[in-house]
């Protein structure tokens, strides 16, 4: 318990830290965001909106701990303000929209990354020196040296554009709308094929390694030996023996790996102009969208925060050791 | 260092890098101005143009060769600067222990934990654009994993006989750190700076493919946004982005090659390790 107690001290610093950046940063800036803004849209946005915009980033005449307390009430009440580029929608509307889809890809493509690498790599390190270990981890690697969004262009102009197999952008086809049917669920199938694929091929070498690693150096244990000389199956001493005890320190770095792989699929979306967070983050770019940049931000945080609060309780779960521990 | 050229994954790593810092110099001059409008735009590789050229009209080798130079700039003198910061809060954790570890440690975790991209965005898009705003950038988010490591080392080597003699001998807390602990972590500090600038190198690529960095300048970044601005992809003109996300990997390669090679020369437990241990193909490796 005390492990799970210090993690969740640990997560709410986090999460602290994370909104204070997203306060100081536009500080940083020289002149005020809201200005910046109003000189950009000139005409189109009124002072009015302009008002709202500096309530909602708290630049107000009041001393900065003022500000800086009006504005945790008002992310802690699930207020971000209103969204430039998508005027007058909330900003939590507007991130609501392609919540959604960023976790319908990047937890499919993870989850499939994750499990098809750990499988790989039990197979790597069991059947070590076979072609499968020789040949597989040098160009998984070397794949994994792309840039991701790279690989992702890569894959949807042979794909995509070239051969024409699968669909170029969006989450589903226009003409569809979003209904429990089979013919919308199949356009959301095969929109997600190629970023899903970016994801997982552009990932699992790292996973596949991590596994091949851990397990070579299980494999050397007493236990093994003792497990194979009682006449075990290979199969049963393979997976119930090394790998259920390899897979530990994989589950730790699954966590440790979300941020990276989120920021990655993110970047994929972009290429794929796949409606997610990523697709919402370049428009905010492009378009000086603030308050979405700084609502993306705190999203995007405060998820990858969760998802590693998820993976600790996972951990207590599958390792009796942290559960009495007093680390 | 000699180790490290009698190592042939090392040795092969080494080389391509050679070869991009030649290209990137002179390469660059005799490929001439990546800037300027030579030729019909998207034309494909020809003779004339042997990889082809951008939507602007420019010539696409002068363009990879030019931003080679300013992408290596950028990438080893951030993996610098996160190694030098690294090793500053990482040992004075490491060392100081107590409360100090704490806050420290925590402060680096944060960091860890965050996303990288998100924090990058949102830093590069209120301050002014340009190289010093995407090297912070990195800077910010890429210290704290080179931080983590440190630590852990200086931890291990903070209780040995020869730091403890140090110290009871009297010596301040800086000498002990900067004489007797830094010294015997070369090969940590080695290889957390070519993890870093392997990381700057990627990062930036990204952050100047959103159009975060300045994009009139010419980098392996901005070659990939142009790319994406005019439509490399719906006009097929694949010579836009297929150099220099080539280039990208490459130099990523070349980098984990030698970093891989620095492990094990640095590491002489893993070799060991892996000696007694492994197998026939784990010992062809070493």
């Amino acid at each position: 318990m005390r492990f799970i107690a210090r993690r969740l001290v640990f997560y709410a610093v986090a999460a602290w830290a994370s909104l204070t950046l997203a306060f100081v940063i536009p500080r940083l800036m020289p002149g005020d965001p809201a200005s910046v803004m109003f000189a950009r849209f000139h005409g189109k946005l009124g002072p009015e909106a302009i008002d709202t915009l500096r309530a909602t980033f708290g630049f107000t005449d009041a001393p900065l701990w003022e500000q800086y307390l009006s504005y945790l009430g008002n992310v802690l009440t699930g207020d971000l303000g209103v969204s430039v580029s998508y005027f007058p929608a909330r900003v939590s509307d507007v991130i609501a929209t392609g919540l959604v889809w960023t976790l319908f890809l990047t937890g499919m493509a993870l989850v499939i990354a994750w499990g098809l690498g750990t499988l790989l790599g039990i197979v790597a390190a069991w059947r070590r020196g076979g072609w499968l270990d020789s040949a597989l981890p040098p160009l998984l690697l070397f794949v994994g040296a792309f840039p991701f969004f790279w690989l992702a262009m890569l894959l949807l102009f042979l794909f995509g554009f070239t051969l024409g197999w699968t669909p170029v952008r969006h989450a589903h086809a226009s003409h569809l709308t979003p209904e429990p049917s089979l013919a919308f669920g199949w356009s959301v199938l095969t929109h997600a094929f190629l970023p899903a694929l970016t994801i997982v091929v552009a990932t699992v070498g790292g996973w596949m390694l991590d596994m091949r690693n851990t397990m070579m150096s299980v494999l050397g244990e007493d236990y093994i030996t003792l497990a194979h000389a009682k006449g075990l199956s290979p199969r049963r001493v393979m997976f119930r023996y090394a790998a259920r005890n390899a897979l530990l320190p994989n589950v730790t770095s699954f966590g440790m790996a979300l941020g990276f792989v989120l920021s990655g699929s993110l970047l994929t979306e972009i290429v794929f102009s796949y409606p997610g967070q990523g697709y919402l983050l370049i428009q905010a770019v492009r378009g000086l969208d603030y308050p979405l940049i700084q609502g993306l931000f705190l999203t995007i945080t405060l998820a990858v925060l969760a998802a590693n609060l998820l993976v600790d309780l996972l951990y207590v779960r599958l390792d009796p050791r942290a559960r009495g521990r007093a680390s | 260092m000699k180790g490290l050229l009698r190592h042939r994954r090392a040795r092969a790593g080494l080389a391509i890098l050679a070869g991009f810092v030649l290209l990137s110099t002179v390469g660059a001059l005799l490929a001439g101005d990546p800037a300027a409008q030579v030729a019909v735009p998207l034309s494909p590789p020809s003779w004339d143009h042997w990889f082809g050229t951008t939507g602007q009209g420019q010539d696409v080798l002068a363009q990879t060769l030019a931003g080679a130079r300013t992408s290596l700039v950028i990438g080893f003198s951030v993996g610098l600067a996160v190694v030098a910061i690294g090793a500053l809060i990482g040992t004075a954790a490491g060392y100081l222990g107590g409360w100090a570890d704490d806050v420290l440690s925590t402060v680096i975790n944060v960091f860890l934990i965050m996303p990288g991209l998100p924090l990058m965005v949102i830093i590069a898009a209120y301050l002014p654009t340009g190289s010093t705003t995407i090297a912070l950038v990195l800077i910010v988010t890429g210290w704290a994993w080179s931080a983590r490591v440190i630590r852990a080392q200086t931890l291990s080597l903070r209780d040995k006989d020869f730091v403890l003699a140090a110290r009871l001998g009297g010596e301040p807390a800086l000498r002990i750190i900067v004489l007797e602990i830094m010294p015997n972590m070369t090969s940590l500090l080695a290889s957390a700076f070519i993890g870093a600038t392997l990381y700057a190198i990627g990062a930036e690529v990204a952050l100047e493919f959103l159009g975060l960095g300045d994009v009139g300048q010419v980098s392996w970044g901005t070659n990939l946004y142009w790319a994406s601005n005019d439509s490399a992809l719906l006009t097929e003109a694949w010579w836009t982005f297929v150099p220099t996300g080539t280039c990208v990997a490459l130099v990523g390669l070349a980098l984990a090659l030698v970093n891989s090679a620095i492990d094990e020369l640095g590491n002489p437990r893993l070799r060991y390790w892996r000696r007694a241990v492994s197998t026939p193909v784990l010992r062809r490796e070493t």
